[in-house]
């Protein structure tokens, strides 16, 4: 009885959170600013990704420095479906998701048997990889990447030109997916399988959990996540290109987001996002005139810190303020 | 035929720098456990004083070098004690996440200072001279830097092997706590293993700006390479880190020479790929 209700009081901040999102947009005032709602998308956008990454990095304890790979898949899909073949970027999503779970499946599972260091190093490689293949791929675009063109701006081309409120609800119906899945996930048989892994590969196969499937499916879901974010980004830029979607970079910034927000959690994703896109994209606006690269300075700062004091990251603060609040109101009592 | 051998040289000279770099991150992973990643801006870090010695100055990167690896040793000294004590004994993931921060943290400061430019000396001891043995031209810079990384080699070697300090190095390696129990010093034996690594690539960080430009992002491909390099070679073993860097020195330049310059990479990093799967634990490791 006491489990469901602490569910019920987690639903309310869950479903709370979720119509504050929807109507941040409306309210008149400074949210009504371009570069504001930019930077709202941007974090549910890095949000999502984080959280994908999440499944498998934080939920399952397999830290993969692969995942723009399959970012970039999603976004090549949408890519491909409107600047080659003119379509809607809806199949293309669909398409480079479904993909993307099984480029991720095929290469994970040889890799699953690498252990710690092997493992980083062998994803860092096949970023590396697929980076420079998919530079001399002409099919897809080389090194020149894809470039849309004008479409009618609404929901079926999913772009929208004059305003960002579009793509702000895009990324919020994209959020309530990817977290949705992840708080599902959380809840049910699976979830407990992959924290099992996590804690124990052995013990858990002693119980007879199938570590090997319940890696796969992390990987194959938060493959399919992460592709679909990208789908995303490929709409909001109006184009792909390798370096954009396709790096180390861009592999670590799902990584740092979770872990600055907190790695297994299920708001530290959005936490992470919520403080360091806003950290990024206003130091890159207001410091740019102090020469470049200043917002990641400030970033990698940040990391270091975060890492060597803090490895819980936000939501290790808050669980550290909330016992402390739980200690002291006992202790008045 | 001529060709192939000229190729197969730059290749090797290659592989030596490689190794040179690898060297101190296979001794600071074999020791450690712990990936730097910020390795390759430790190189970076070496090249930049060189360059600034060099065009200020006039000195030459030949005697720069000595300054490179004393300040590179200092700046591996100062990362251990600042960030990579605080993350030892918590997931072995945090030493990486760290080192990955330091390594954009440095990336960045020399490009806001620096610029993005790329940067090479010009009018070295040793820059542009090249000679000609058989028809095959031979570049007296790499010639140089791949002499001193074959003895930087030997002597990091020997010093594990052979001193009393590589055998408390090896202790440590081995079992942390039965060496603090045999009154090893661990925590200064981190230090130095960190320092000694970074020492490596000072030295050969620092003779490179005779042929090789500086920019802020020279450091990310040979943290890259030589990442692979030593997990290749095997857990720790330097000769083995040796073995490798010069295998995919030479799969880099045929690869690059025979196939396209794009597909240089993707030779390097599948060859790690099919390595580590027939062999989980690197050509020499156990």
């Amino acid at each position: 009885m006491k489990a469901r209700g602490k569910t019920e009081g987690k639903d309310l901040l869950w479903f709370g959170l979720l119509g504050v999102l929807a109507v941040m947009p409306l309210i008149p005032g400074p949210l009504q600013g371009s570069f504001t709602q930019h930077v709202m998308i941007q974090i549910l956008l890095y949000a999502c990704m984080a959280q994908a990454w999440n499944i498998l990095g934080g939920y399952c304890g397999q830290v993969s420095f692969g995942h723009s790979v399959f970012f970039g898949i999603g976004a090549y899909g949408a890519g491909m479906a409107v600047v080659k073949y003119g379509m809607i970027p809806w199949p293309g999503a669909i398409a480079g998701a479904l993909i993307a779970a099984a480029v991720a499946v095929a290469i994970s599972y040889p890799c699953f048997k690498l252990k710690g260091h092997y493992f980083a190093i062998a994803t860092f490689a096949i970023v590396e990889i697929c980076n420079r293949l998919f530079m001399v791929w002409y099919w897809v675009g080389g090194a020149l990447g894809l470039d849309y063109s004008f479409s009618e701006p609404g929901w079926t081309h999913f772009v929208w030109y004059e305003s960002k409120r579009g793509y702000f609800y895009g990324a919020l119906l994209l959020f309530i997916l990817v977290f949705g899945v992840v708080r599902w996930i959380e809840k049910n048989r699976l979830g407990f399988y992959l924290r099992a892994v996590r804690e124990g590969q052995e013990t858990a196969e002693s119980l007879g959990v199938n570590s090997t499937k319940v890696k796969l499916m992390a990987m194959a879901v938060s493959a399919f996540m992460a592709a679909l974010c990208g789908a995303f980004f490929a709409q909001y830029n109006y184009r792909v290109d390798p370096p954009m979607v396709m790096s180390l970079d861009m592999s670590m910034k799902f990584v740092l987001i979770t872990i600055l927000g907190g790695l297994g959690t299920f708001y530290g994703p959005l936490l992470g996002a919520a403080l360091l896109i806003p950290l990024q994209e206003y130091s890159r606006a207001l410091l740019g005139g102090m020469g470049g690269g200043v917002d990641l300075i400030i970033f990698g700062l940040l990391i270091i810190v975060v890492v060597v004091y803090q490895p819980k990251g936000i939501m290790g603060i808050i669980d550290g303020i909330a016992s402390k609040m739980k200690r002291s109101e006992e202790g008045g009592k | 035929m001529g060709l192939f051998f000229q190729v197969a040289l730059d290749g090797l000279f290659n592989g030596l720098l490689y190794a040179v770099v690898a060297a101190g991150l296979s001794l600071i992973w074999g020791v450690m456990d712990v990936i730097n990643f910020a390795h390759g801006e430790f190189l970076m870090i070496a090249m930049y004083l060189s360059y600034w010695l060099g065009f200020i100055w006039k000195i030459d990167p030949l005697v720069s070098s000595l300054a490179g690896g004393l300040f590179v040793f200092l700046v591996g000294a100062l990362t251990y004690k600042l960030i990579i004590s605080h993350t030892i004994g918590k997931s072995a993931m945090s030493a990486l996440l760290a080192t990955f921060g330091l390594s954009m943290l440095l990336k960045n400061i020399c490009l806001n200072r620096f610029s993005p430019n790329f940067r090479l000396l010009q009018e070295t001891a040793l820059g542009g001279k090249t000679f000609n043995v058989g028809g095959i031209i031979v570049p007296l810079p790499q010639l140089v830097i791949g002499i001193v990384a074959l003895a930087l080699l030997y002597v990091v070697y020997h010093l594990v092997k052979k001193t009393r300090l590589g055998w408390a190095i090896q202790a440590t390696a081995m079992d942390k706590e039965a060496a603090e129990l045999m009154g090893i010093d661990t925590e200064k034996i981190y230090l130095l293993v960190f320092g000694l690594g970074g020492a490596c690539v000072g030295i050969a960080g620092g003779l490179l700006p005779s042929y090789l430009a500086v920019h802020p992002e020279v450091g990310g491909l040979f943290s890259l390479i030589a990442f692979v390099c030593v997990a290749m070679g095997g857990f720790g073993s330097i000769p083995g880190a040796l073995l490798a860097s010069l295998l995919i020195g030479l799969v880099e330049a045929f690869a690059g020479f025979y196939i396209a310059p794009v597909f240089k990479y993707v030779a390097v990093f599948g060859l790690y790929l099919v390595v580590v799967m027939v062999r989980p634990r690197g050509l020499f490791g156990w």
